[in-house]
């Protein structure tokens, strides 16, 4: 520890006002103040009143979504192992040979195998966003002068966890550019957007390229076309087709995670893991995860109880709308984000809350879009300082009313 | 009927938001965005003016100016279509004046803060896209009615989230050719992103 805490010293000068490399500051400020806690902590943008800083924060919530992570590798190759043992080929990429070189099998028993296969897919798109991502945070860091924050690296690490497996990688480079200039440093690099970066770049390739973001073929990294009695789609996508879809389904699956969909968003139990420890770190807001809960829990009772004849997606309960899709994931990370959602206490659980009911109406009311988590959170984020001055408002003519001037 | 009503008023808030899915009446949408008091202010006059002159300007339409309209009168095969516009216009910029005059007359504070942008709802182009859509799709006065005051409240919900973001984002550091309008123009296509959520819904 002290010969490294020497090597940086002695390099600092190098790198401060006047220095040589001074253009470079935010790189040498990044090892420096990720090895050791820096002398002063944040000073724009997001606050913090507390011992740690910026940096501990956001590591927190990457650490919380190391389960997911670890889940996206196994669910990936399992589905793909167990789409191959029904029949279908392996998608014909560097992959197989790899593959084949090594000798390796495709059984979807063996633990090992899912997840060697399946970190094929998600390390090469998760070295992209890293890649990609990194380079555009460098340079605003070096020309704006601002340090290089670990918000990336939470933003870095949403993202490839929203995207189906068999995203081709420029999509996923052009998806983190696009969220990380537009959805933050054009407003001035973390803390200072309104949008969360993740969902904006995910929302951005939902709607750019919609054939490799929904449908039956992107979830399952394998090639099933003319299979028969072989479906890739969702379990949202199957439920809005055929009525009692989920009927003959186990609910417990749904939750472990071993269903078709986005690396890591079909675990709920993974998301509830990370969502425990953000809770218990107290970097994520309870009262919007139990907001998100009551507001969905409350419009699917509501449309149970309306019904509708056509319309299957009325009938399915509010526990089944929590397990599948990409709600759990949303709830945990996405809505919890302490930069776009509300600020407030009372703010929180009314942000909450809504998207929770929007939530529901998009995926039951909406045809085009069966997954509605990432819509709702985006529409929420764009109201979330609204309720924030409602808020305020509230509580300064409270105050007044209470000491009577 | 209820329900057509319902899902009319839906369509007109959320589906098709005149803000943010059609982007008319942008001027005064970008120009009087910065705080949520005016813009609430602004929002209210919008729902105002468009609650009313939708319908009145579908009653016109229907009785004077469409094809056969002047049948009541006896009168057949007389076509005033090619006087919609100026009717519109004419109807638009007399309510704009009467609500002119009432803000000025009870609220002075809201009528200085709006300024040159109140007598300009005139011309905004929200207003008329209002009164023209309806036309277009050949509205009852029930459904006119619904569709003036529906487009209004999407409007004034857009702006005033708009003008929440942008006191929010006053404490943002933004690169310096972007401040002001730049930064707005962004914002409001992040916006509509948002507001994509609802498209592709049936009513």
């Amino acid at each position: 520890m002290k010969f490294l805490r020497d090597k940086l010293d002695e390099a600092a000068p190098l790198f401060e006002k006047g220095g040589k490399l001074e253009k470079l500051w935010p790189v040498f400020e990044l090892q420096d103040t990720f090895l050791f806690t820096g002398g002063n902590v944040t000073r724009t943008g997001s606050h913090v009143r507390d011992s740690t800083d910026m940096k501990r924060l956001m590591v927190t919530v990457v650490l919380a979504l190391l389960p997911c992570m670890f889940f996206a590798c196994w669910n990936t190759g399992n589905q793909a192992m167990l789409a191959i043992a029904k029949g279908a080929l392996p998608l014909d990429s560097w992959r197989m040979d790899l593959w084949q070189f090594l000798g390796l099998s495709f059984n979807f028993k063996s633990d090992f195998l899912c997840i060697l296969f399946g970190s094929l897919y998600w390390i090469p798109i998760y070295a992209t966003v890293m890649i990609a991502g990194g380079a555009a945070e460098l340079i605003f860091a070096v020309v704006r002068r601002h340090e290089i924050s670990e918000g990336f690296l939470v933003s870095g690490a949403l993202l490839p966890l929203t995207l189906p497996p068999t995203i081709p990688l420029w999509m996923v480079a052009l998806g983190i550019l696009f969220g990380i200039v537009m959805g933050k440093e054009i407003f001035g690099g973390v803390g200072t957007n309104f949008l969360n970066p993740a969902l904006t770049a995910r929302a951005f390739l939902f709607f750019a390229y919609p054939a490799y973001m929904s449908g039956e073929a992107p979830w399952i990294a394998a090639n099933f076309e003319g299979l028969d009695n072989f479906t890739g789609a969702t379990l949202l996508a199957q439920a809005a087709e055929t009525k009692g879809a989920l009927e003959g389904m186990s609910w417990w699956s749904a939750f472990w995670g071993n269903i078709p969909g986005s690396l890591g968003e079909t675990s709920a139990l993974a998301c509830l893991v990370g969502a425990g420890i953000l809770v218990i770190t107290g970097v994520g807001s309870y009262r919007t995860m139990l907001g998100v809960a009551l507001g969905t829990f409350v419009m699917a009772l509501i449309l149970n109880l309306a019904g509708s004849a056509t319309n299957p997606m009325f009938a399915v309960p509010w526990y089944w709308h929590m397990a599948i899709g990409s709600w759990a994931f949303g709830t945990a990370f996405m809505a919890t984000d302490p930069v776009s959602s509300a600020f407030t206490s009372r703010g929180k659980w009314i942000y909450g809350f809504f998207i929770g009911v929007l939530v529901i109406l998009i995926r039951v009311v909406n045809p085009a879009y069966p997954e509605g988590m990432m819509l709702a959170i985006l529409f929420m984020n764009m109201f979330a300082p609204l309720i924030d001055h409602f808020v305020v408002q509230a509580n300064v003519r409270r105050r007044i009313a209470r000491s009577a001037i | 009927m209820l329900e057509h009503y319902l899902s009319l008023a839906t369509k007109a808030v959320f589906v098709e938001n005149i803000a943010l899915a059609y982007f008319l009446g942008m001027c005064s949408f970008l120009a009087i965005s910065k705080k949520v008091g005016t813009a609430i202010g602004l929002g209210g006059a919008v729902i105002f003016v468009l609650g009313i002159t939708v319908p009145l300007n579908q009653l016109l339409n229907q009785y004077l100016l469409k094809q056969d309209a002047l049948s009541w009168l006896g009168l057949e095969g007389i076509n005033l279509g090619f006087l919609t516009f100026l009717t519109l216009i004419g109807v638009i910029a007399a309510v704009v004046q009467v609500v002119e005059m009432a803000i000025d007359r009870f609220s002075p504070e809201l009528y200085n803060s709006l300024g040159v942008f109140l007598p300009l709802i005139a011309v905004n182009c929200a207003i008329l896209g209002g009164a023209l859509f309806m036309v277009n799709r050949d509205y009852t006065f029930g459904e006119a009615t619904i569709f003036g005051l529906g487009s209004g409240v999407g409007w004034a919900i857009a702006i005033v989230a708009l003008a929440a973001i942008r006191e929010k984002l006053r404490y943002s550091h933004v690169p310096e050719p972007l401040r002001g309008l730049g930064l707005t123009f962004i914002v409001v296509g992040l916006m509509s992103i948002g507001f994509m959520a609802f498209s592709g819904i049936q009513l």
